[in-house]
């Protein structure tokens, strides 16, 4: 499903050069629910964001479901986004002035499909069907992120990343989602790939993989 | 059809998001079109009316006045203050130039009126019968003057309706006695009012050109012709405009003895000619007022501009989001661009609906007629969609060019 071929990321601060990603090699199968763990600084939302598509190399190669992304162009990665990618934030990214059911058609917005009965599936399948017409701001963060949850998984992406899902959820909703994730993972043979610097959140995962500075220091199957 | 749905509605839940930010700003364009449509309207209102009063005097009229005097040093007096156009000058007109209908010799002087206890000064213009034609006048009281009182140098008077209103208020003119200097006059008709402006005779008296020369004198050229203020030519066929006027020009040319390179010492103007000139001028005029209301159009324009680039400032994360779910750049620009637009829209329908109430109550208030006219409602409403896209442009653009991960960052 992804395959890194020594990934390197250099930021442009002013004048200086901060090299966040010293060449990643990883290679993760389709199904697979894995881990990125490592302090903070240690580019694991770099990594993420490159998987994601939402950011390009320095240099390396990253090829996706069998097609080199690494050259492609800001309006072709956004197409890839939008067929094969699901975001789950750590704060929810929901649009506040939309209901929770708009929010989940908001994932269908940009796929070019016509049909947004997937919406209310999607709602069902994260148990929030009842709450379809509230506003995130009428609903609890575990609720908020169950909403983020139908709006990635909606146009059935392959690849469902996650950016500390659980970050600003106490332990017990914590728990819930992760349940919800790993479901999604059982049931659709969705790919997980997703940041957290909770132990007990990576146990969730069959694969734990460790970066620091840079650079992956473990890759342990659990 | 969502595909074209979904974006207005983004669009106007934005406009919605904050609903007096978005109101002040359409109504900077509302005032903009508002002035645009009043003023253009006044502007055209004013032009159809001047010209609709000239050529109530009749478009086929040409008339000849005499030239301006060459002074000393070679200062020009006003036009007409020279003595050269006489009453056989209009004979030879009438008898030697083609397509002519009538030909009106007259002469005019200033004169105090009295009349019982009233009196005006007025302009007294001495006639002959074809004046009437010329210059299609009406009578609303009386007659005018006939070819008897003509023959006879009668002391008769027509008035115009405002000496009428002056000298006689209240009272029925027509078999009333003026006073002009040393003479008599009495009134046999009282004519219809033709509205201020050029041409009108509103504020003047005609008696018989025959009595004119008998009661005021009248100044004769040392060849003894009888001088005159003005010649009202008619034509039969208003397309030989220009080559009667060449006519006249040379027979008059001819008979004041001018050399070849000496100017004329006349000069002809055709209604034709004068209402192009004013209507030209008056187009000028409304397009000035046009600009001049366009100014408060253009602050409008540059308000959207602000709240535009505020919006995509506060929506930055909103932007990031839509990006990760695998928005085009195009898709942001146009949800941007449909914002702005659909505020500048709104801005112009109400703009012309507020400038239309606006021209229609400067209309009722008598002061002026106004024409709203469809091409300005058209050009007000395009140019305020124009101008959202113009203006909304560079914030959307800003926007689509976002990095979706600093956008995500951001608060």
């Amino acid at each position: 499903m992804i395959q890194l071929e020594n990934l390197v990321k250099i930021y442009l601060m002013g004048k200086s050069e901060l090299t966040v990603l010293r060449g990643v090699t990883l290679t993760i199968g389709r199904g697979e629910m894995v881990a990125i763990m490592g302090p903070s600084g240690s580019g694991k939302t770099t990594l993420l964001n490159l998987i994601g598509c939402l950011d390009k190399p320095t240099s390396g190669k990253y090829i996706l479901d069998g097609n080199e992304v690494s050259r492609l162009s800001r309006g072709e990665l956004a197409k890839v986004r939008s067929q094969k990618i699901g975001f789950v934030f750590q704060s929810f990214n929901l649009l506040p002035r939309l209901s929770a059911l708009a929010n989940v058609e908001l994932g269908l917005r940009y796929t070019g499909t016509r049909d947004r009965n997937g919406a209310k599936e999607a709602l069902e399948r994260v148990g929030l069907a009842q709450r379809a017409n509230h506003r995130p701001t009428e609903l609890s963060g575990g609720e908020q992120q169950r909403v983020a949850i139908a709006r990635a998984l909606v146009k059935n992406p392959p690849l469902i990343l996650a950016d500390e899902p659980t970050g600003n959820l106490d332990s017990r909703t914590s728990v819930e989602i992760m349940n919800i994730l790993t479901s999604l993972h059982v049931e659709q043979k969705i790919t997980l790939v997703m940041v957290t610097h909770e132990l007990d959140i990576a146990k969730f995962c069959q694969r734990v993989i460790r970066l620091r500075d840079g650079e992956i220091v473990a890759d342990e199957k659990l | 059809m969502r595909k074209f749905i979904d974006p207005v509605v983004t669009a106007w839940m934005g406009i919605a998001t904050h609903k007096l930010r978005s109101v002040l700003t359409i109504l900077g364009i509302v005032i903009g079109v508002a002035a645009v449509i009043t003023l253009m309207s006044i502007g055209r209102g004013a032009q159809a009316q001047i010209v609709s009063r000239i050529e109530s005097l009749g478009s086929n009229l040409i008339v000849v006045r005499p030239g301006a005097t060459v002074g000393f040093g070679g200062v020009r007096g006003g036009q007409g203050s020279a003595v050269t156009l006489t009453y056989e000058d209009a004979q030879a007109i009438a008898s030697s130039v083609d397509y002519i209908a009538t030909v009106a010799p007259s002469y005019s002087a200033s004169q105090q009126l009295v009349a019982g206890r009233q009196n005006t000064n007025a302009q007294v213009i001495g006639v002959t019968l074809d004046y009437e034609k010329a210059y299609n006048l009406q009578t609303t009281g009386g007659t005018f003057i006939s070819d008897y009182d003509y023959q006879s140098a009668a002391q008769v008077a027509v008035l115009g309706s405002n000496v009428a209103s002056t000298l006689f208020a209240g009272t029925d003119p027509i078999g009333q006695q003026i006073r002009m200097g040393h003479s008599i006059v009495y009134v046999i008709g009282v004519l219809k009012s033709k509205g201020e402006g050029f041409g009108s005779t509103d504020s003047a008296i005609l008696i018989p050109l025959t009595a004119m020369q008998t009661m005021i004198a009248q100044p004769h050229t040392s060849r003894g012709e009888q001088i005159v203020s003005s010649v009202a030519v008619t034509m039969t066929d208003k397309s030989q405009s220009s080559l009667i006027v060449s006519e006249i020009t040379s027979l008059l040319r001819t008979r004041h003895q001018l050399s070849p390179t000496a100017d004329n010492d006349f000069n002809i103007s055709s209604m034709e000619e004068l209402i192009a000139t004013i209507s030209s001028t008056l187009q000028s005029m409304t397009l000035l007022l046009g600009a001049i209301a366009a100014i408060s159009l253009l602050v409008g324009g540059i308000g959207v501009m602000n709240i535009m680039l505020v919006s995509v400032l506060e929506r930055t994360r909103e932007i990031g989001i839509r990006m990760a779910l695998g928005a085009q750049e195009r898709d942001i620009w146009t949800q941007f661009l449909l914002e702005s637009a659909s505020l500048t829209l709104t801005g112009g329908i109400i703009g012309v609906g507020v400038g239309w109430i606006a021209a229609t109550l400067v209309a009722r208030s008598g002061s002026l007629p106004t024409v709203v006219s469809a091409d300005i409602v058209t050009l007000a409403v395009s140019v305020s969609v124009g101008i959202g896209v113009f203006f909304g442009f560079y914030p959307a653009w800003n926007a689509s060019r976002l990095n979706p991960i600093e956008a995500l960052r951001a608060e």
